[in-house]
């Protein structure tokens, strides 16, 4: 795009973030985890705050739907933290319903409509029996062409391995590492799902099963147990369960104001300095099926309305639904060159402790990927990391750079965006 | 109907895969050959277009053993215990498409290399009142 150097009419900032406990919530509806979403985002707010000023409402949301049998979702979800008559937008786009919801309040400021937007992601995906989510999930595929030759989600992105391992010379153990990395982060977070270290959760299987008098699974190692058909069983090879995000409950709130009254809020607000987004074909029209074409340009697109490049991101949130997600991510974004990203978690430089730290929330592998809450879920992360609240698990050395990554289907929509705080 | 009255739809293309036969839609301007088929050329706005019926020989260019499936391969007969092949092929002619991959064996699927060679055949589903038709591809073998 020479010469088009896309900018916002004016600034937008991230002054509140929160989220409920991601999980499975048989009691609750989606409602219930919106408020619980919106109360702990209300309480990340430093400075006084009126929830009346809030003007609109976005809401990013797969599919209630066929999830819940509840559609027109935005104007249940503004009722329940009390913001009717406000108006209220719901956000579908697959996985990134929530990361394109929040563009869109950053665009609703940015236009100068609004100055403050809450804008939120919620999905309640355990109500169905498993086979039933498959098939509510292919809904996000090509119905046409893709789903009736028997793709699933976790099909797509095992044949986007298949790709990837015979071009680049990967294997199953180095997707293993990110699920192991993942749940060691997520292991820190109280709002995961599985928020367990996989050798913790060895322990705890074996511990179970003496406790039931059942015999003993005799693993040496977290290799022997990431290897076991019974433990770690093959969903759509080479993915197995732990190269798997879950099935979750789960919702999350941000609040978005105009830069000008950011300070009203809060002595430290994010800055979104950068915002992209992009769609793509159905998986088998892309020339390259070892890359999502889409996630390229939406981070070319936030790089460059920021004025960074991917050597100045600090840390990055990215949308790990697959384990080989999050290595496609992180080539996506640059942050490595093509090829060279399926052993970074294994030598530690996407560790919280590396030289970019990627899903320092245990990712949606850990955390939990309530798909339409996934996007935002993203954004409470860095708003917490970038502001020094991630408690147990906080990147050292005071970051101020961050970036979130969240992708729709098999790459159909990506959106990034870029957050800095201002000192 | 003729190819000429045919619509640029997946539906007539569902039609053509029941008389066994593997067609695309092609831009009379610039060739581009559509598979999935359009109606529209994105390149030329072109929207006379025409059918072709394609060789039906490809190469495997990614792929999966399905073991948790939807609820209709599940009334296949498939299973954790009996998982089944799908993915895309690269067509002679260039289009890639998804399709079911028979005559491998989804058991071993270590043993399946990229680039293997393919050709074209069709698969019916379901019951004999309301089957449809996959669009297949089988190893040579």
């Amino acid at each position: 795009m020479p010469g088009n150097k896309k900018q916002l009419a004016r600034g937008v900032s991230l002054v509140g973030a929160g989220m409920s406990k991601f999980g499975s919530f048989p009691e609750k509806s989606s409602r219930d985890l919106f408020v619980e979403a919106f109360l702990d985002m209300r309480e990340s707010i430093d400075k006084d705050f009126d929830s009346q000023e809030i003007e609109s409402v976005i809401i990013g949301n797969f599919s209630s739907d066929l999830f819940e049998g509840q559609a027109h979702t935005a104007p249940i979800m503004a009722d329940a933290v009390g913001l009717v008559p406000k108006a209220a937008v719901r956000v579908e786009d697959a996985c990134a319903s929530s990361g394109v919801a929040f563009r869109q309040g950053i665009l609703a400021i940015a236009s100068g409509l609004y100055d403050v937007v809450l804008v939120g992601g919620i999905e309640m995906m355990t109500k169905l029996p498993t086979s039933r989510v498959t098939d509510t999930l292919a809904a996000a595929g090509d119905v046409l062409y893709e789903i009736p030759v028997g793709f699933t989600f976790p099909g797509f992105y095992a044949a986007m391995a298949s790709a990837y391992f015979d071009r680049y010379g990967a294997g199953p153990k180095d997707l293993m590492q990110v699920a192991l990395k993942n749940h060691a982060n997520g292991a820190l977070n109280d709002k995961a799902q599985f928020g367990v270290s996989i050798p913790d959760w060895m322990e705890k299987r074996k511990e179970s099963a003496a406790k039931k008098g059942k015999p003993v699974p005799t693993w040496k190692d977290e290799w022997e147990f990431l290897y076991d058909d019974r433990a770690n069983p093959m969903i759509a090879w080479p993915l197995r369960l732990f190269d798997c995000s879950p099935i979750t409950d789960g919702a999350a709130a941000a609040l978005l104001v105009a830069d000008e009254i950011a300070k009203d809020y809060t002595d430290h607000p994010l800055r979104i300095i950068g915002s992209g987004q992009a769609s793509d074909y159905p998986l088998h029209d892309r020339p390259d099926l070892t890359s999502i074409g889409a996630a390229k340009l939406a981070g070319q697109e936030a790089y460059q309305m920021a004025g960074l490049g991917p050597e100045d991101i600090q840390l990055a949130e990215v949308h790990d639904c697959f384990t080989i997600a999050e290595v496609l991510a992180i080539e996506d974004l640059g942050f490595f060159e093509p090829g060279a990203g399926f052993n970074q978690a294994e030598k530690g430089v996407t560790s919280r402790e590396g030289g970019i730290p990627v899903n320092p929330s245990g990712g949606l592998k850990a955390k939990g990927h309530p798909v339409g809450a996934s996007g935002v879920g993203q954004t409470v992360e860095v708003f917490k990391q970038l502001r020094g609240k991630a408690g147990e698990r906080q990147i050292q050395g005071d970051p101020r750079i961050g970036l979130t990554h969240n992708v729709g289907a098999t790459g159909q929509t990506c959106v990034v965006h870029i957050y800095q705080r201002e000192e | 109907m003729s190819d000429k009255t045919m619509p640029f739809t997946a539906y007539s293309f569902q039609h053509y895969l029941g008389q066994g036969k593997l067609k695309a839609s092609r831009c009379p301007d610039c060739q581009r050959l559509f598979l999935p088929v359009r109606s529209l050329c994105p390149d030329c706005g072109q929207i006379d277009l025409e059918w072709v019926e394609l060789s039906g020989k490809a190469k495997l260019a990614a792929f999966t053993s399905v073991y948790i499936g939807p609820t209709f391969m599940n009334q296949e007969g498939f299973s954790r215990e009996k998982p089944y092949l799908t993915g895309i092929v690269e067509l002679e002619e260039g289009p890639r498409i998804s399709a079911r991959l028979l005559g491998l064996s989804p058991e071993d699927p270590t043993g399946i290399k990229i680039g293997t060679p393919l050709v074209f055949t069709v698969h019916e589903i379901g019951q004999a009142d309301s089957s449809t038709i996959q669009l297949a591809f089988s190893s040579e073998e």
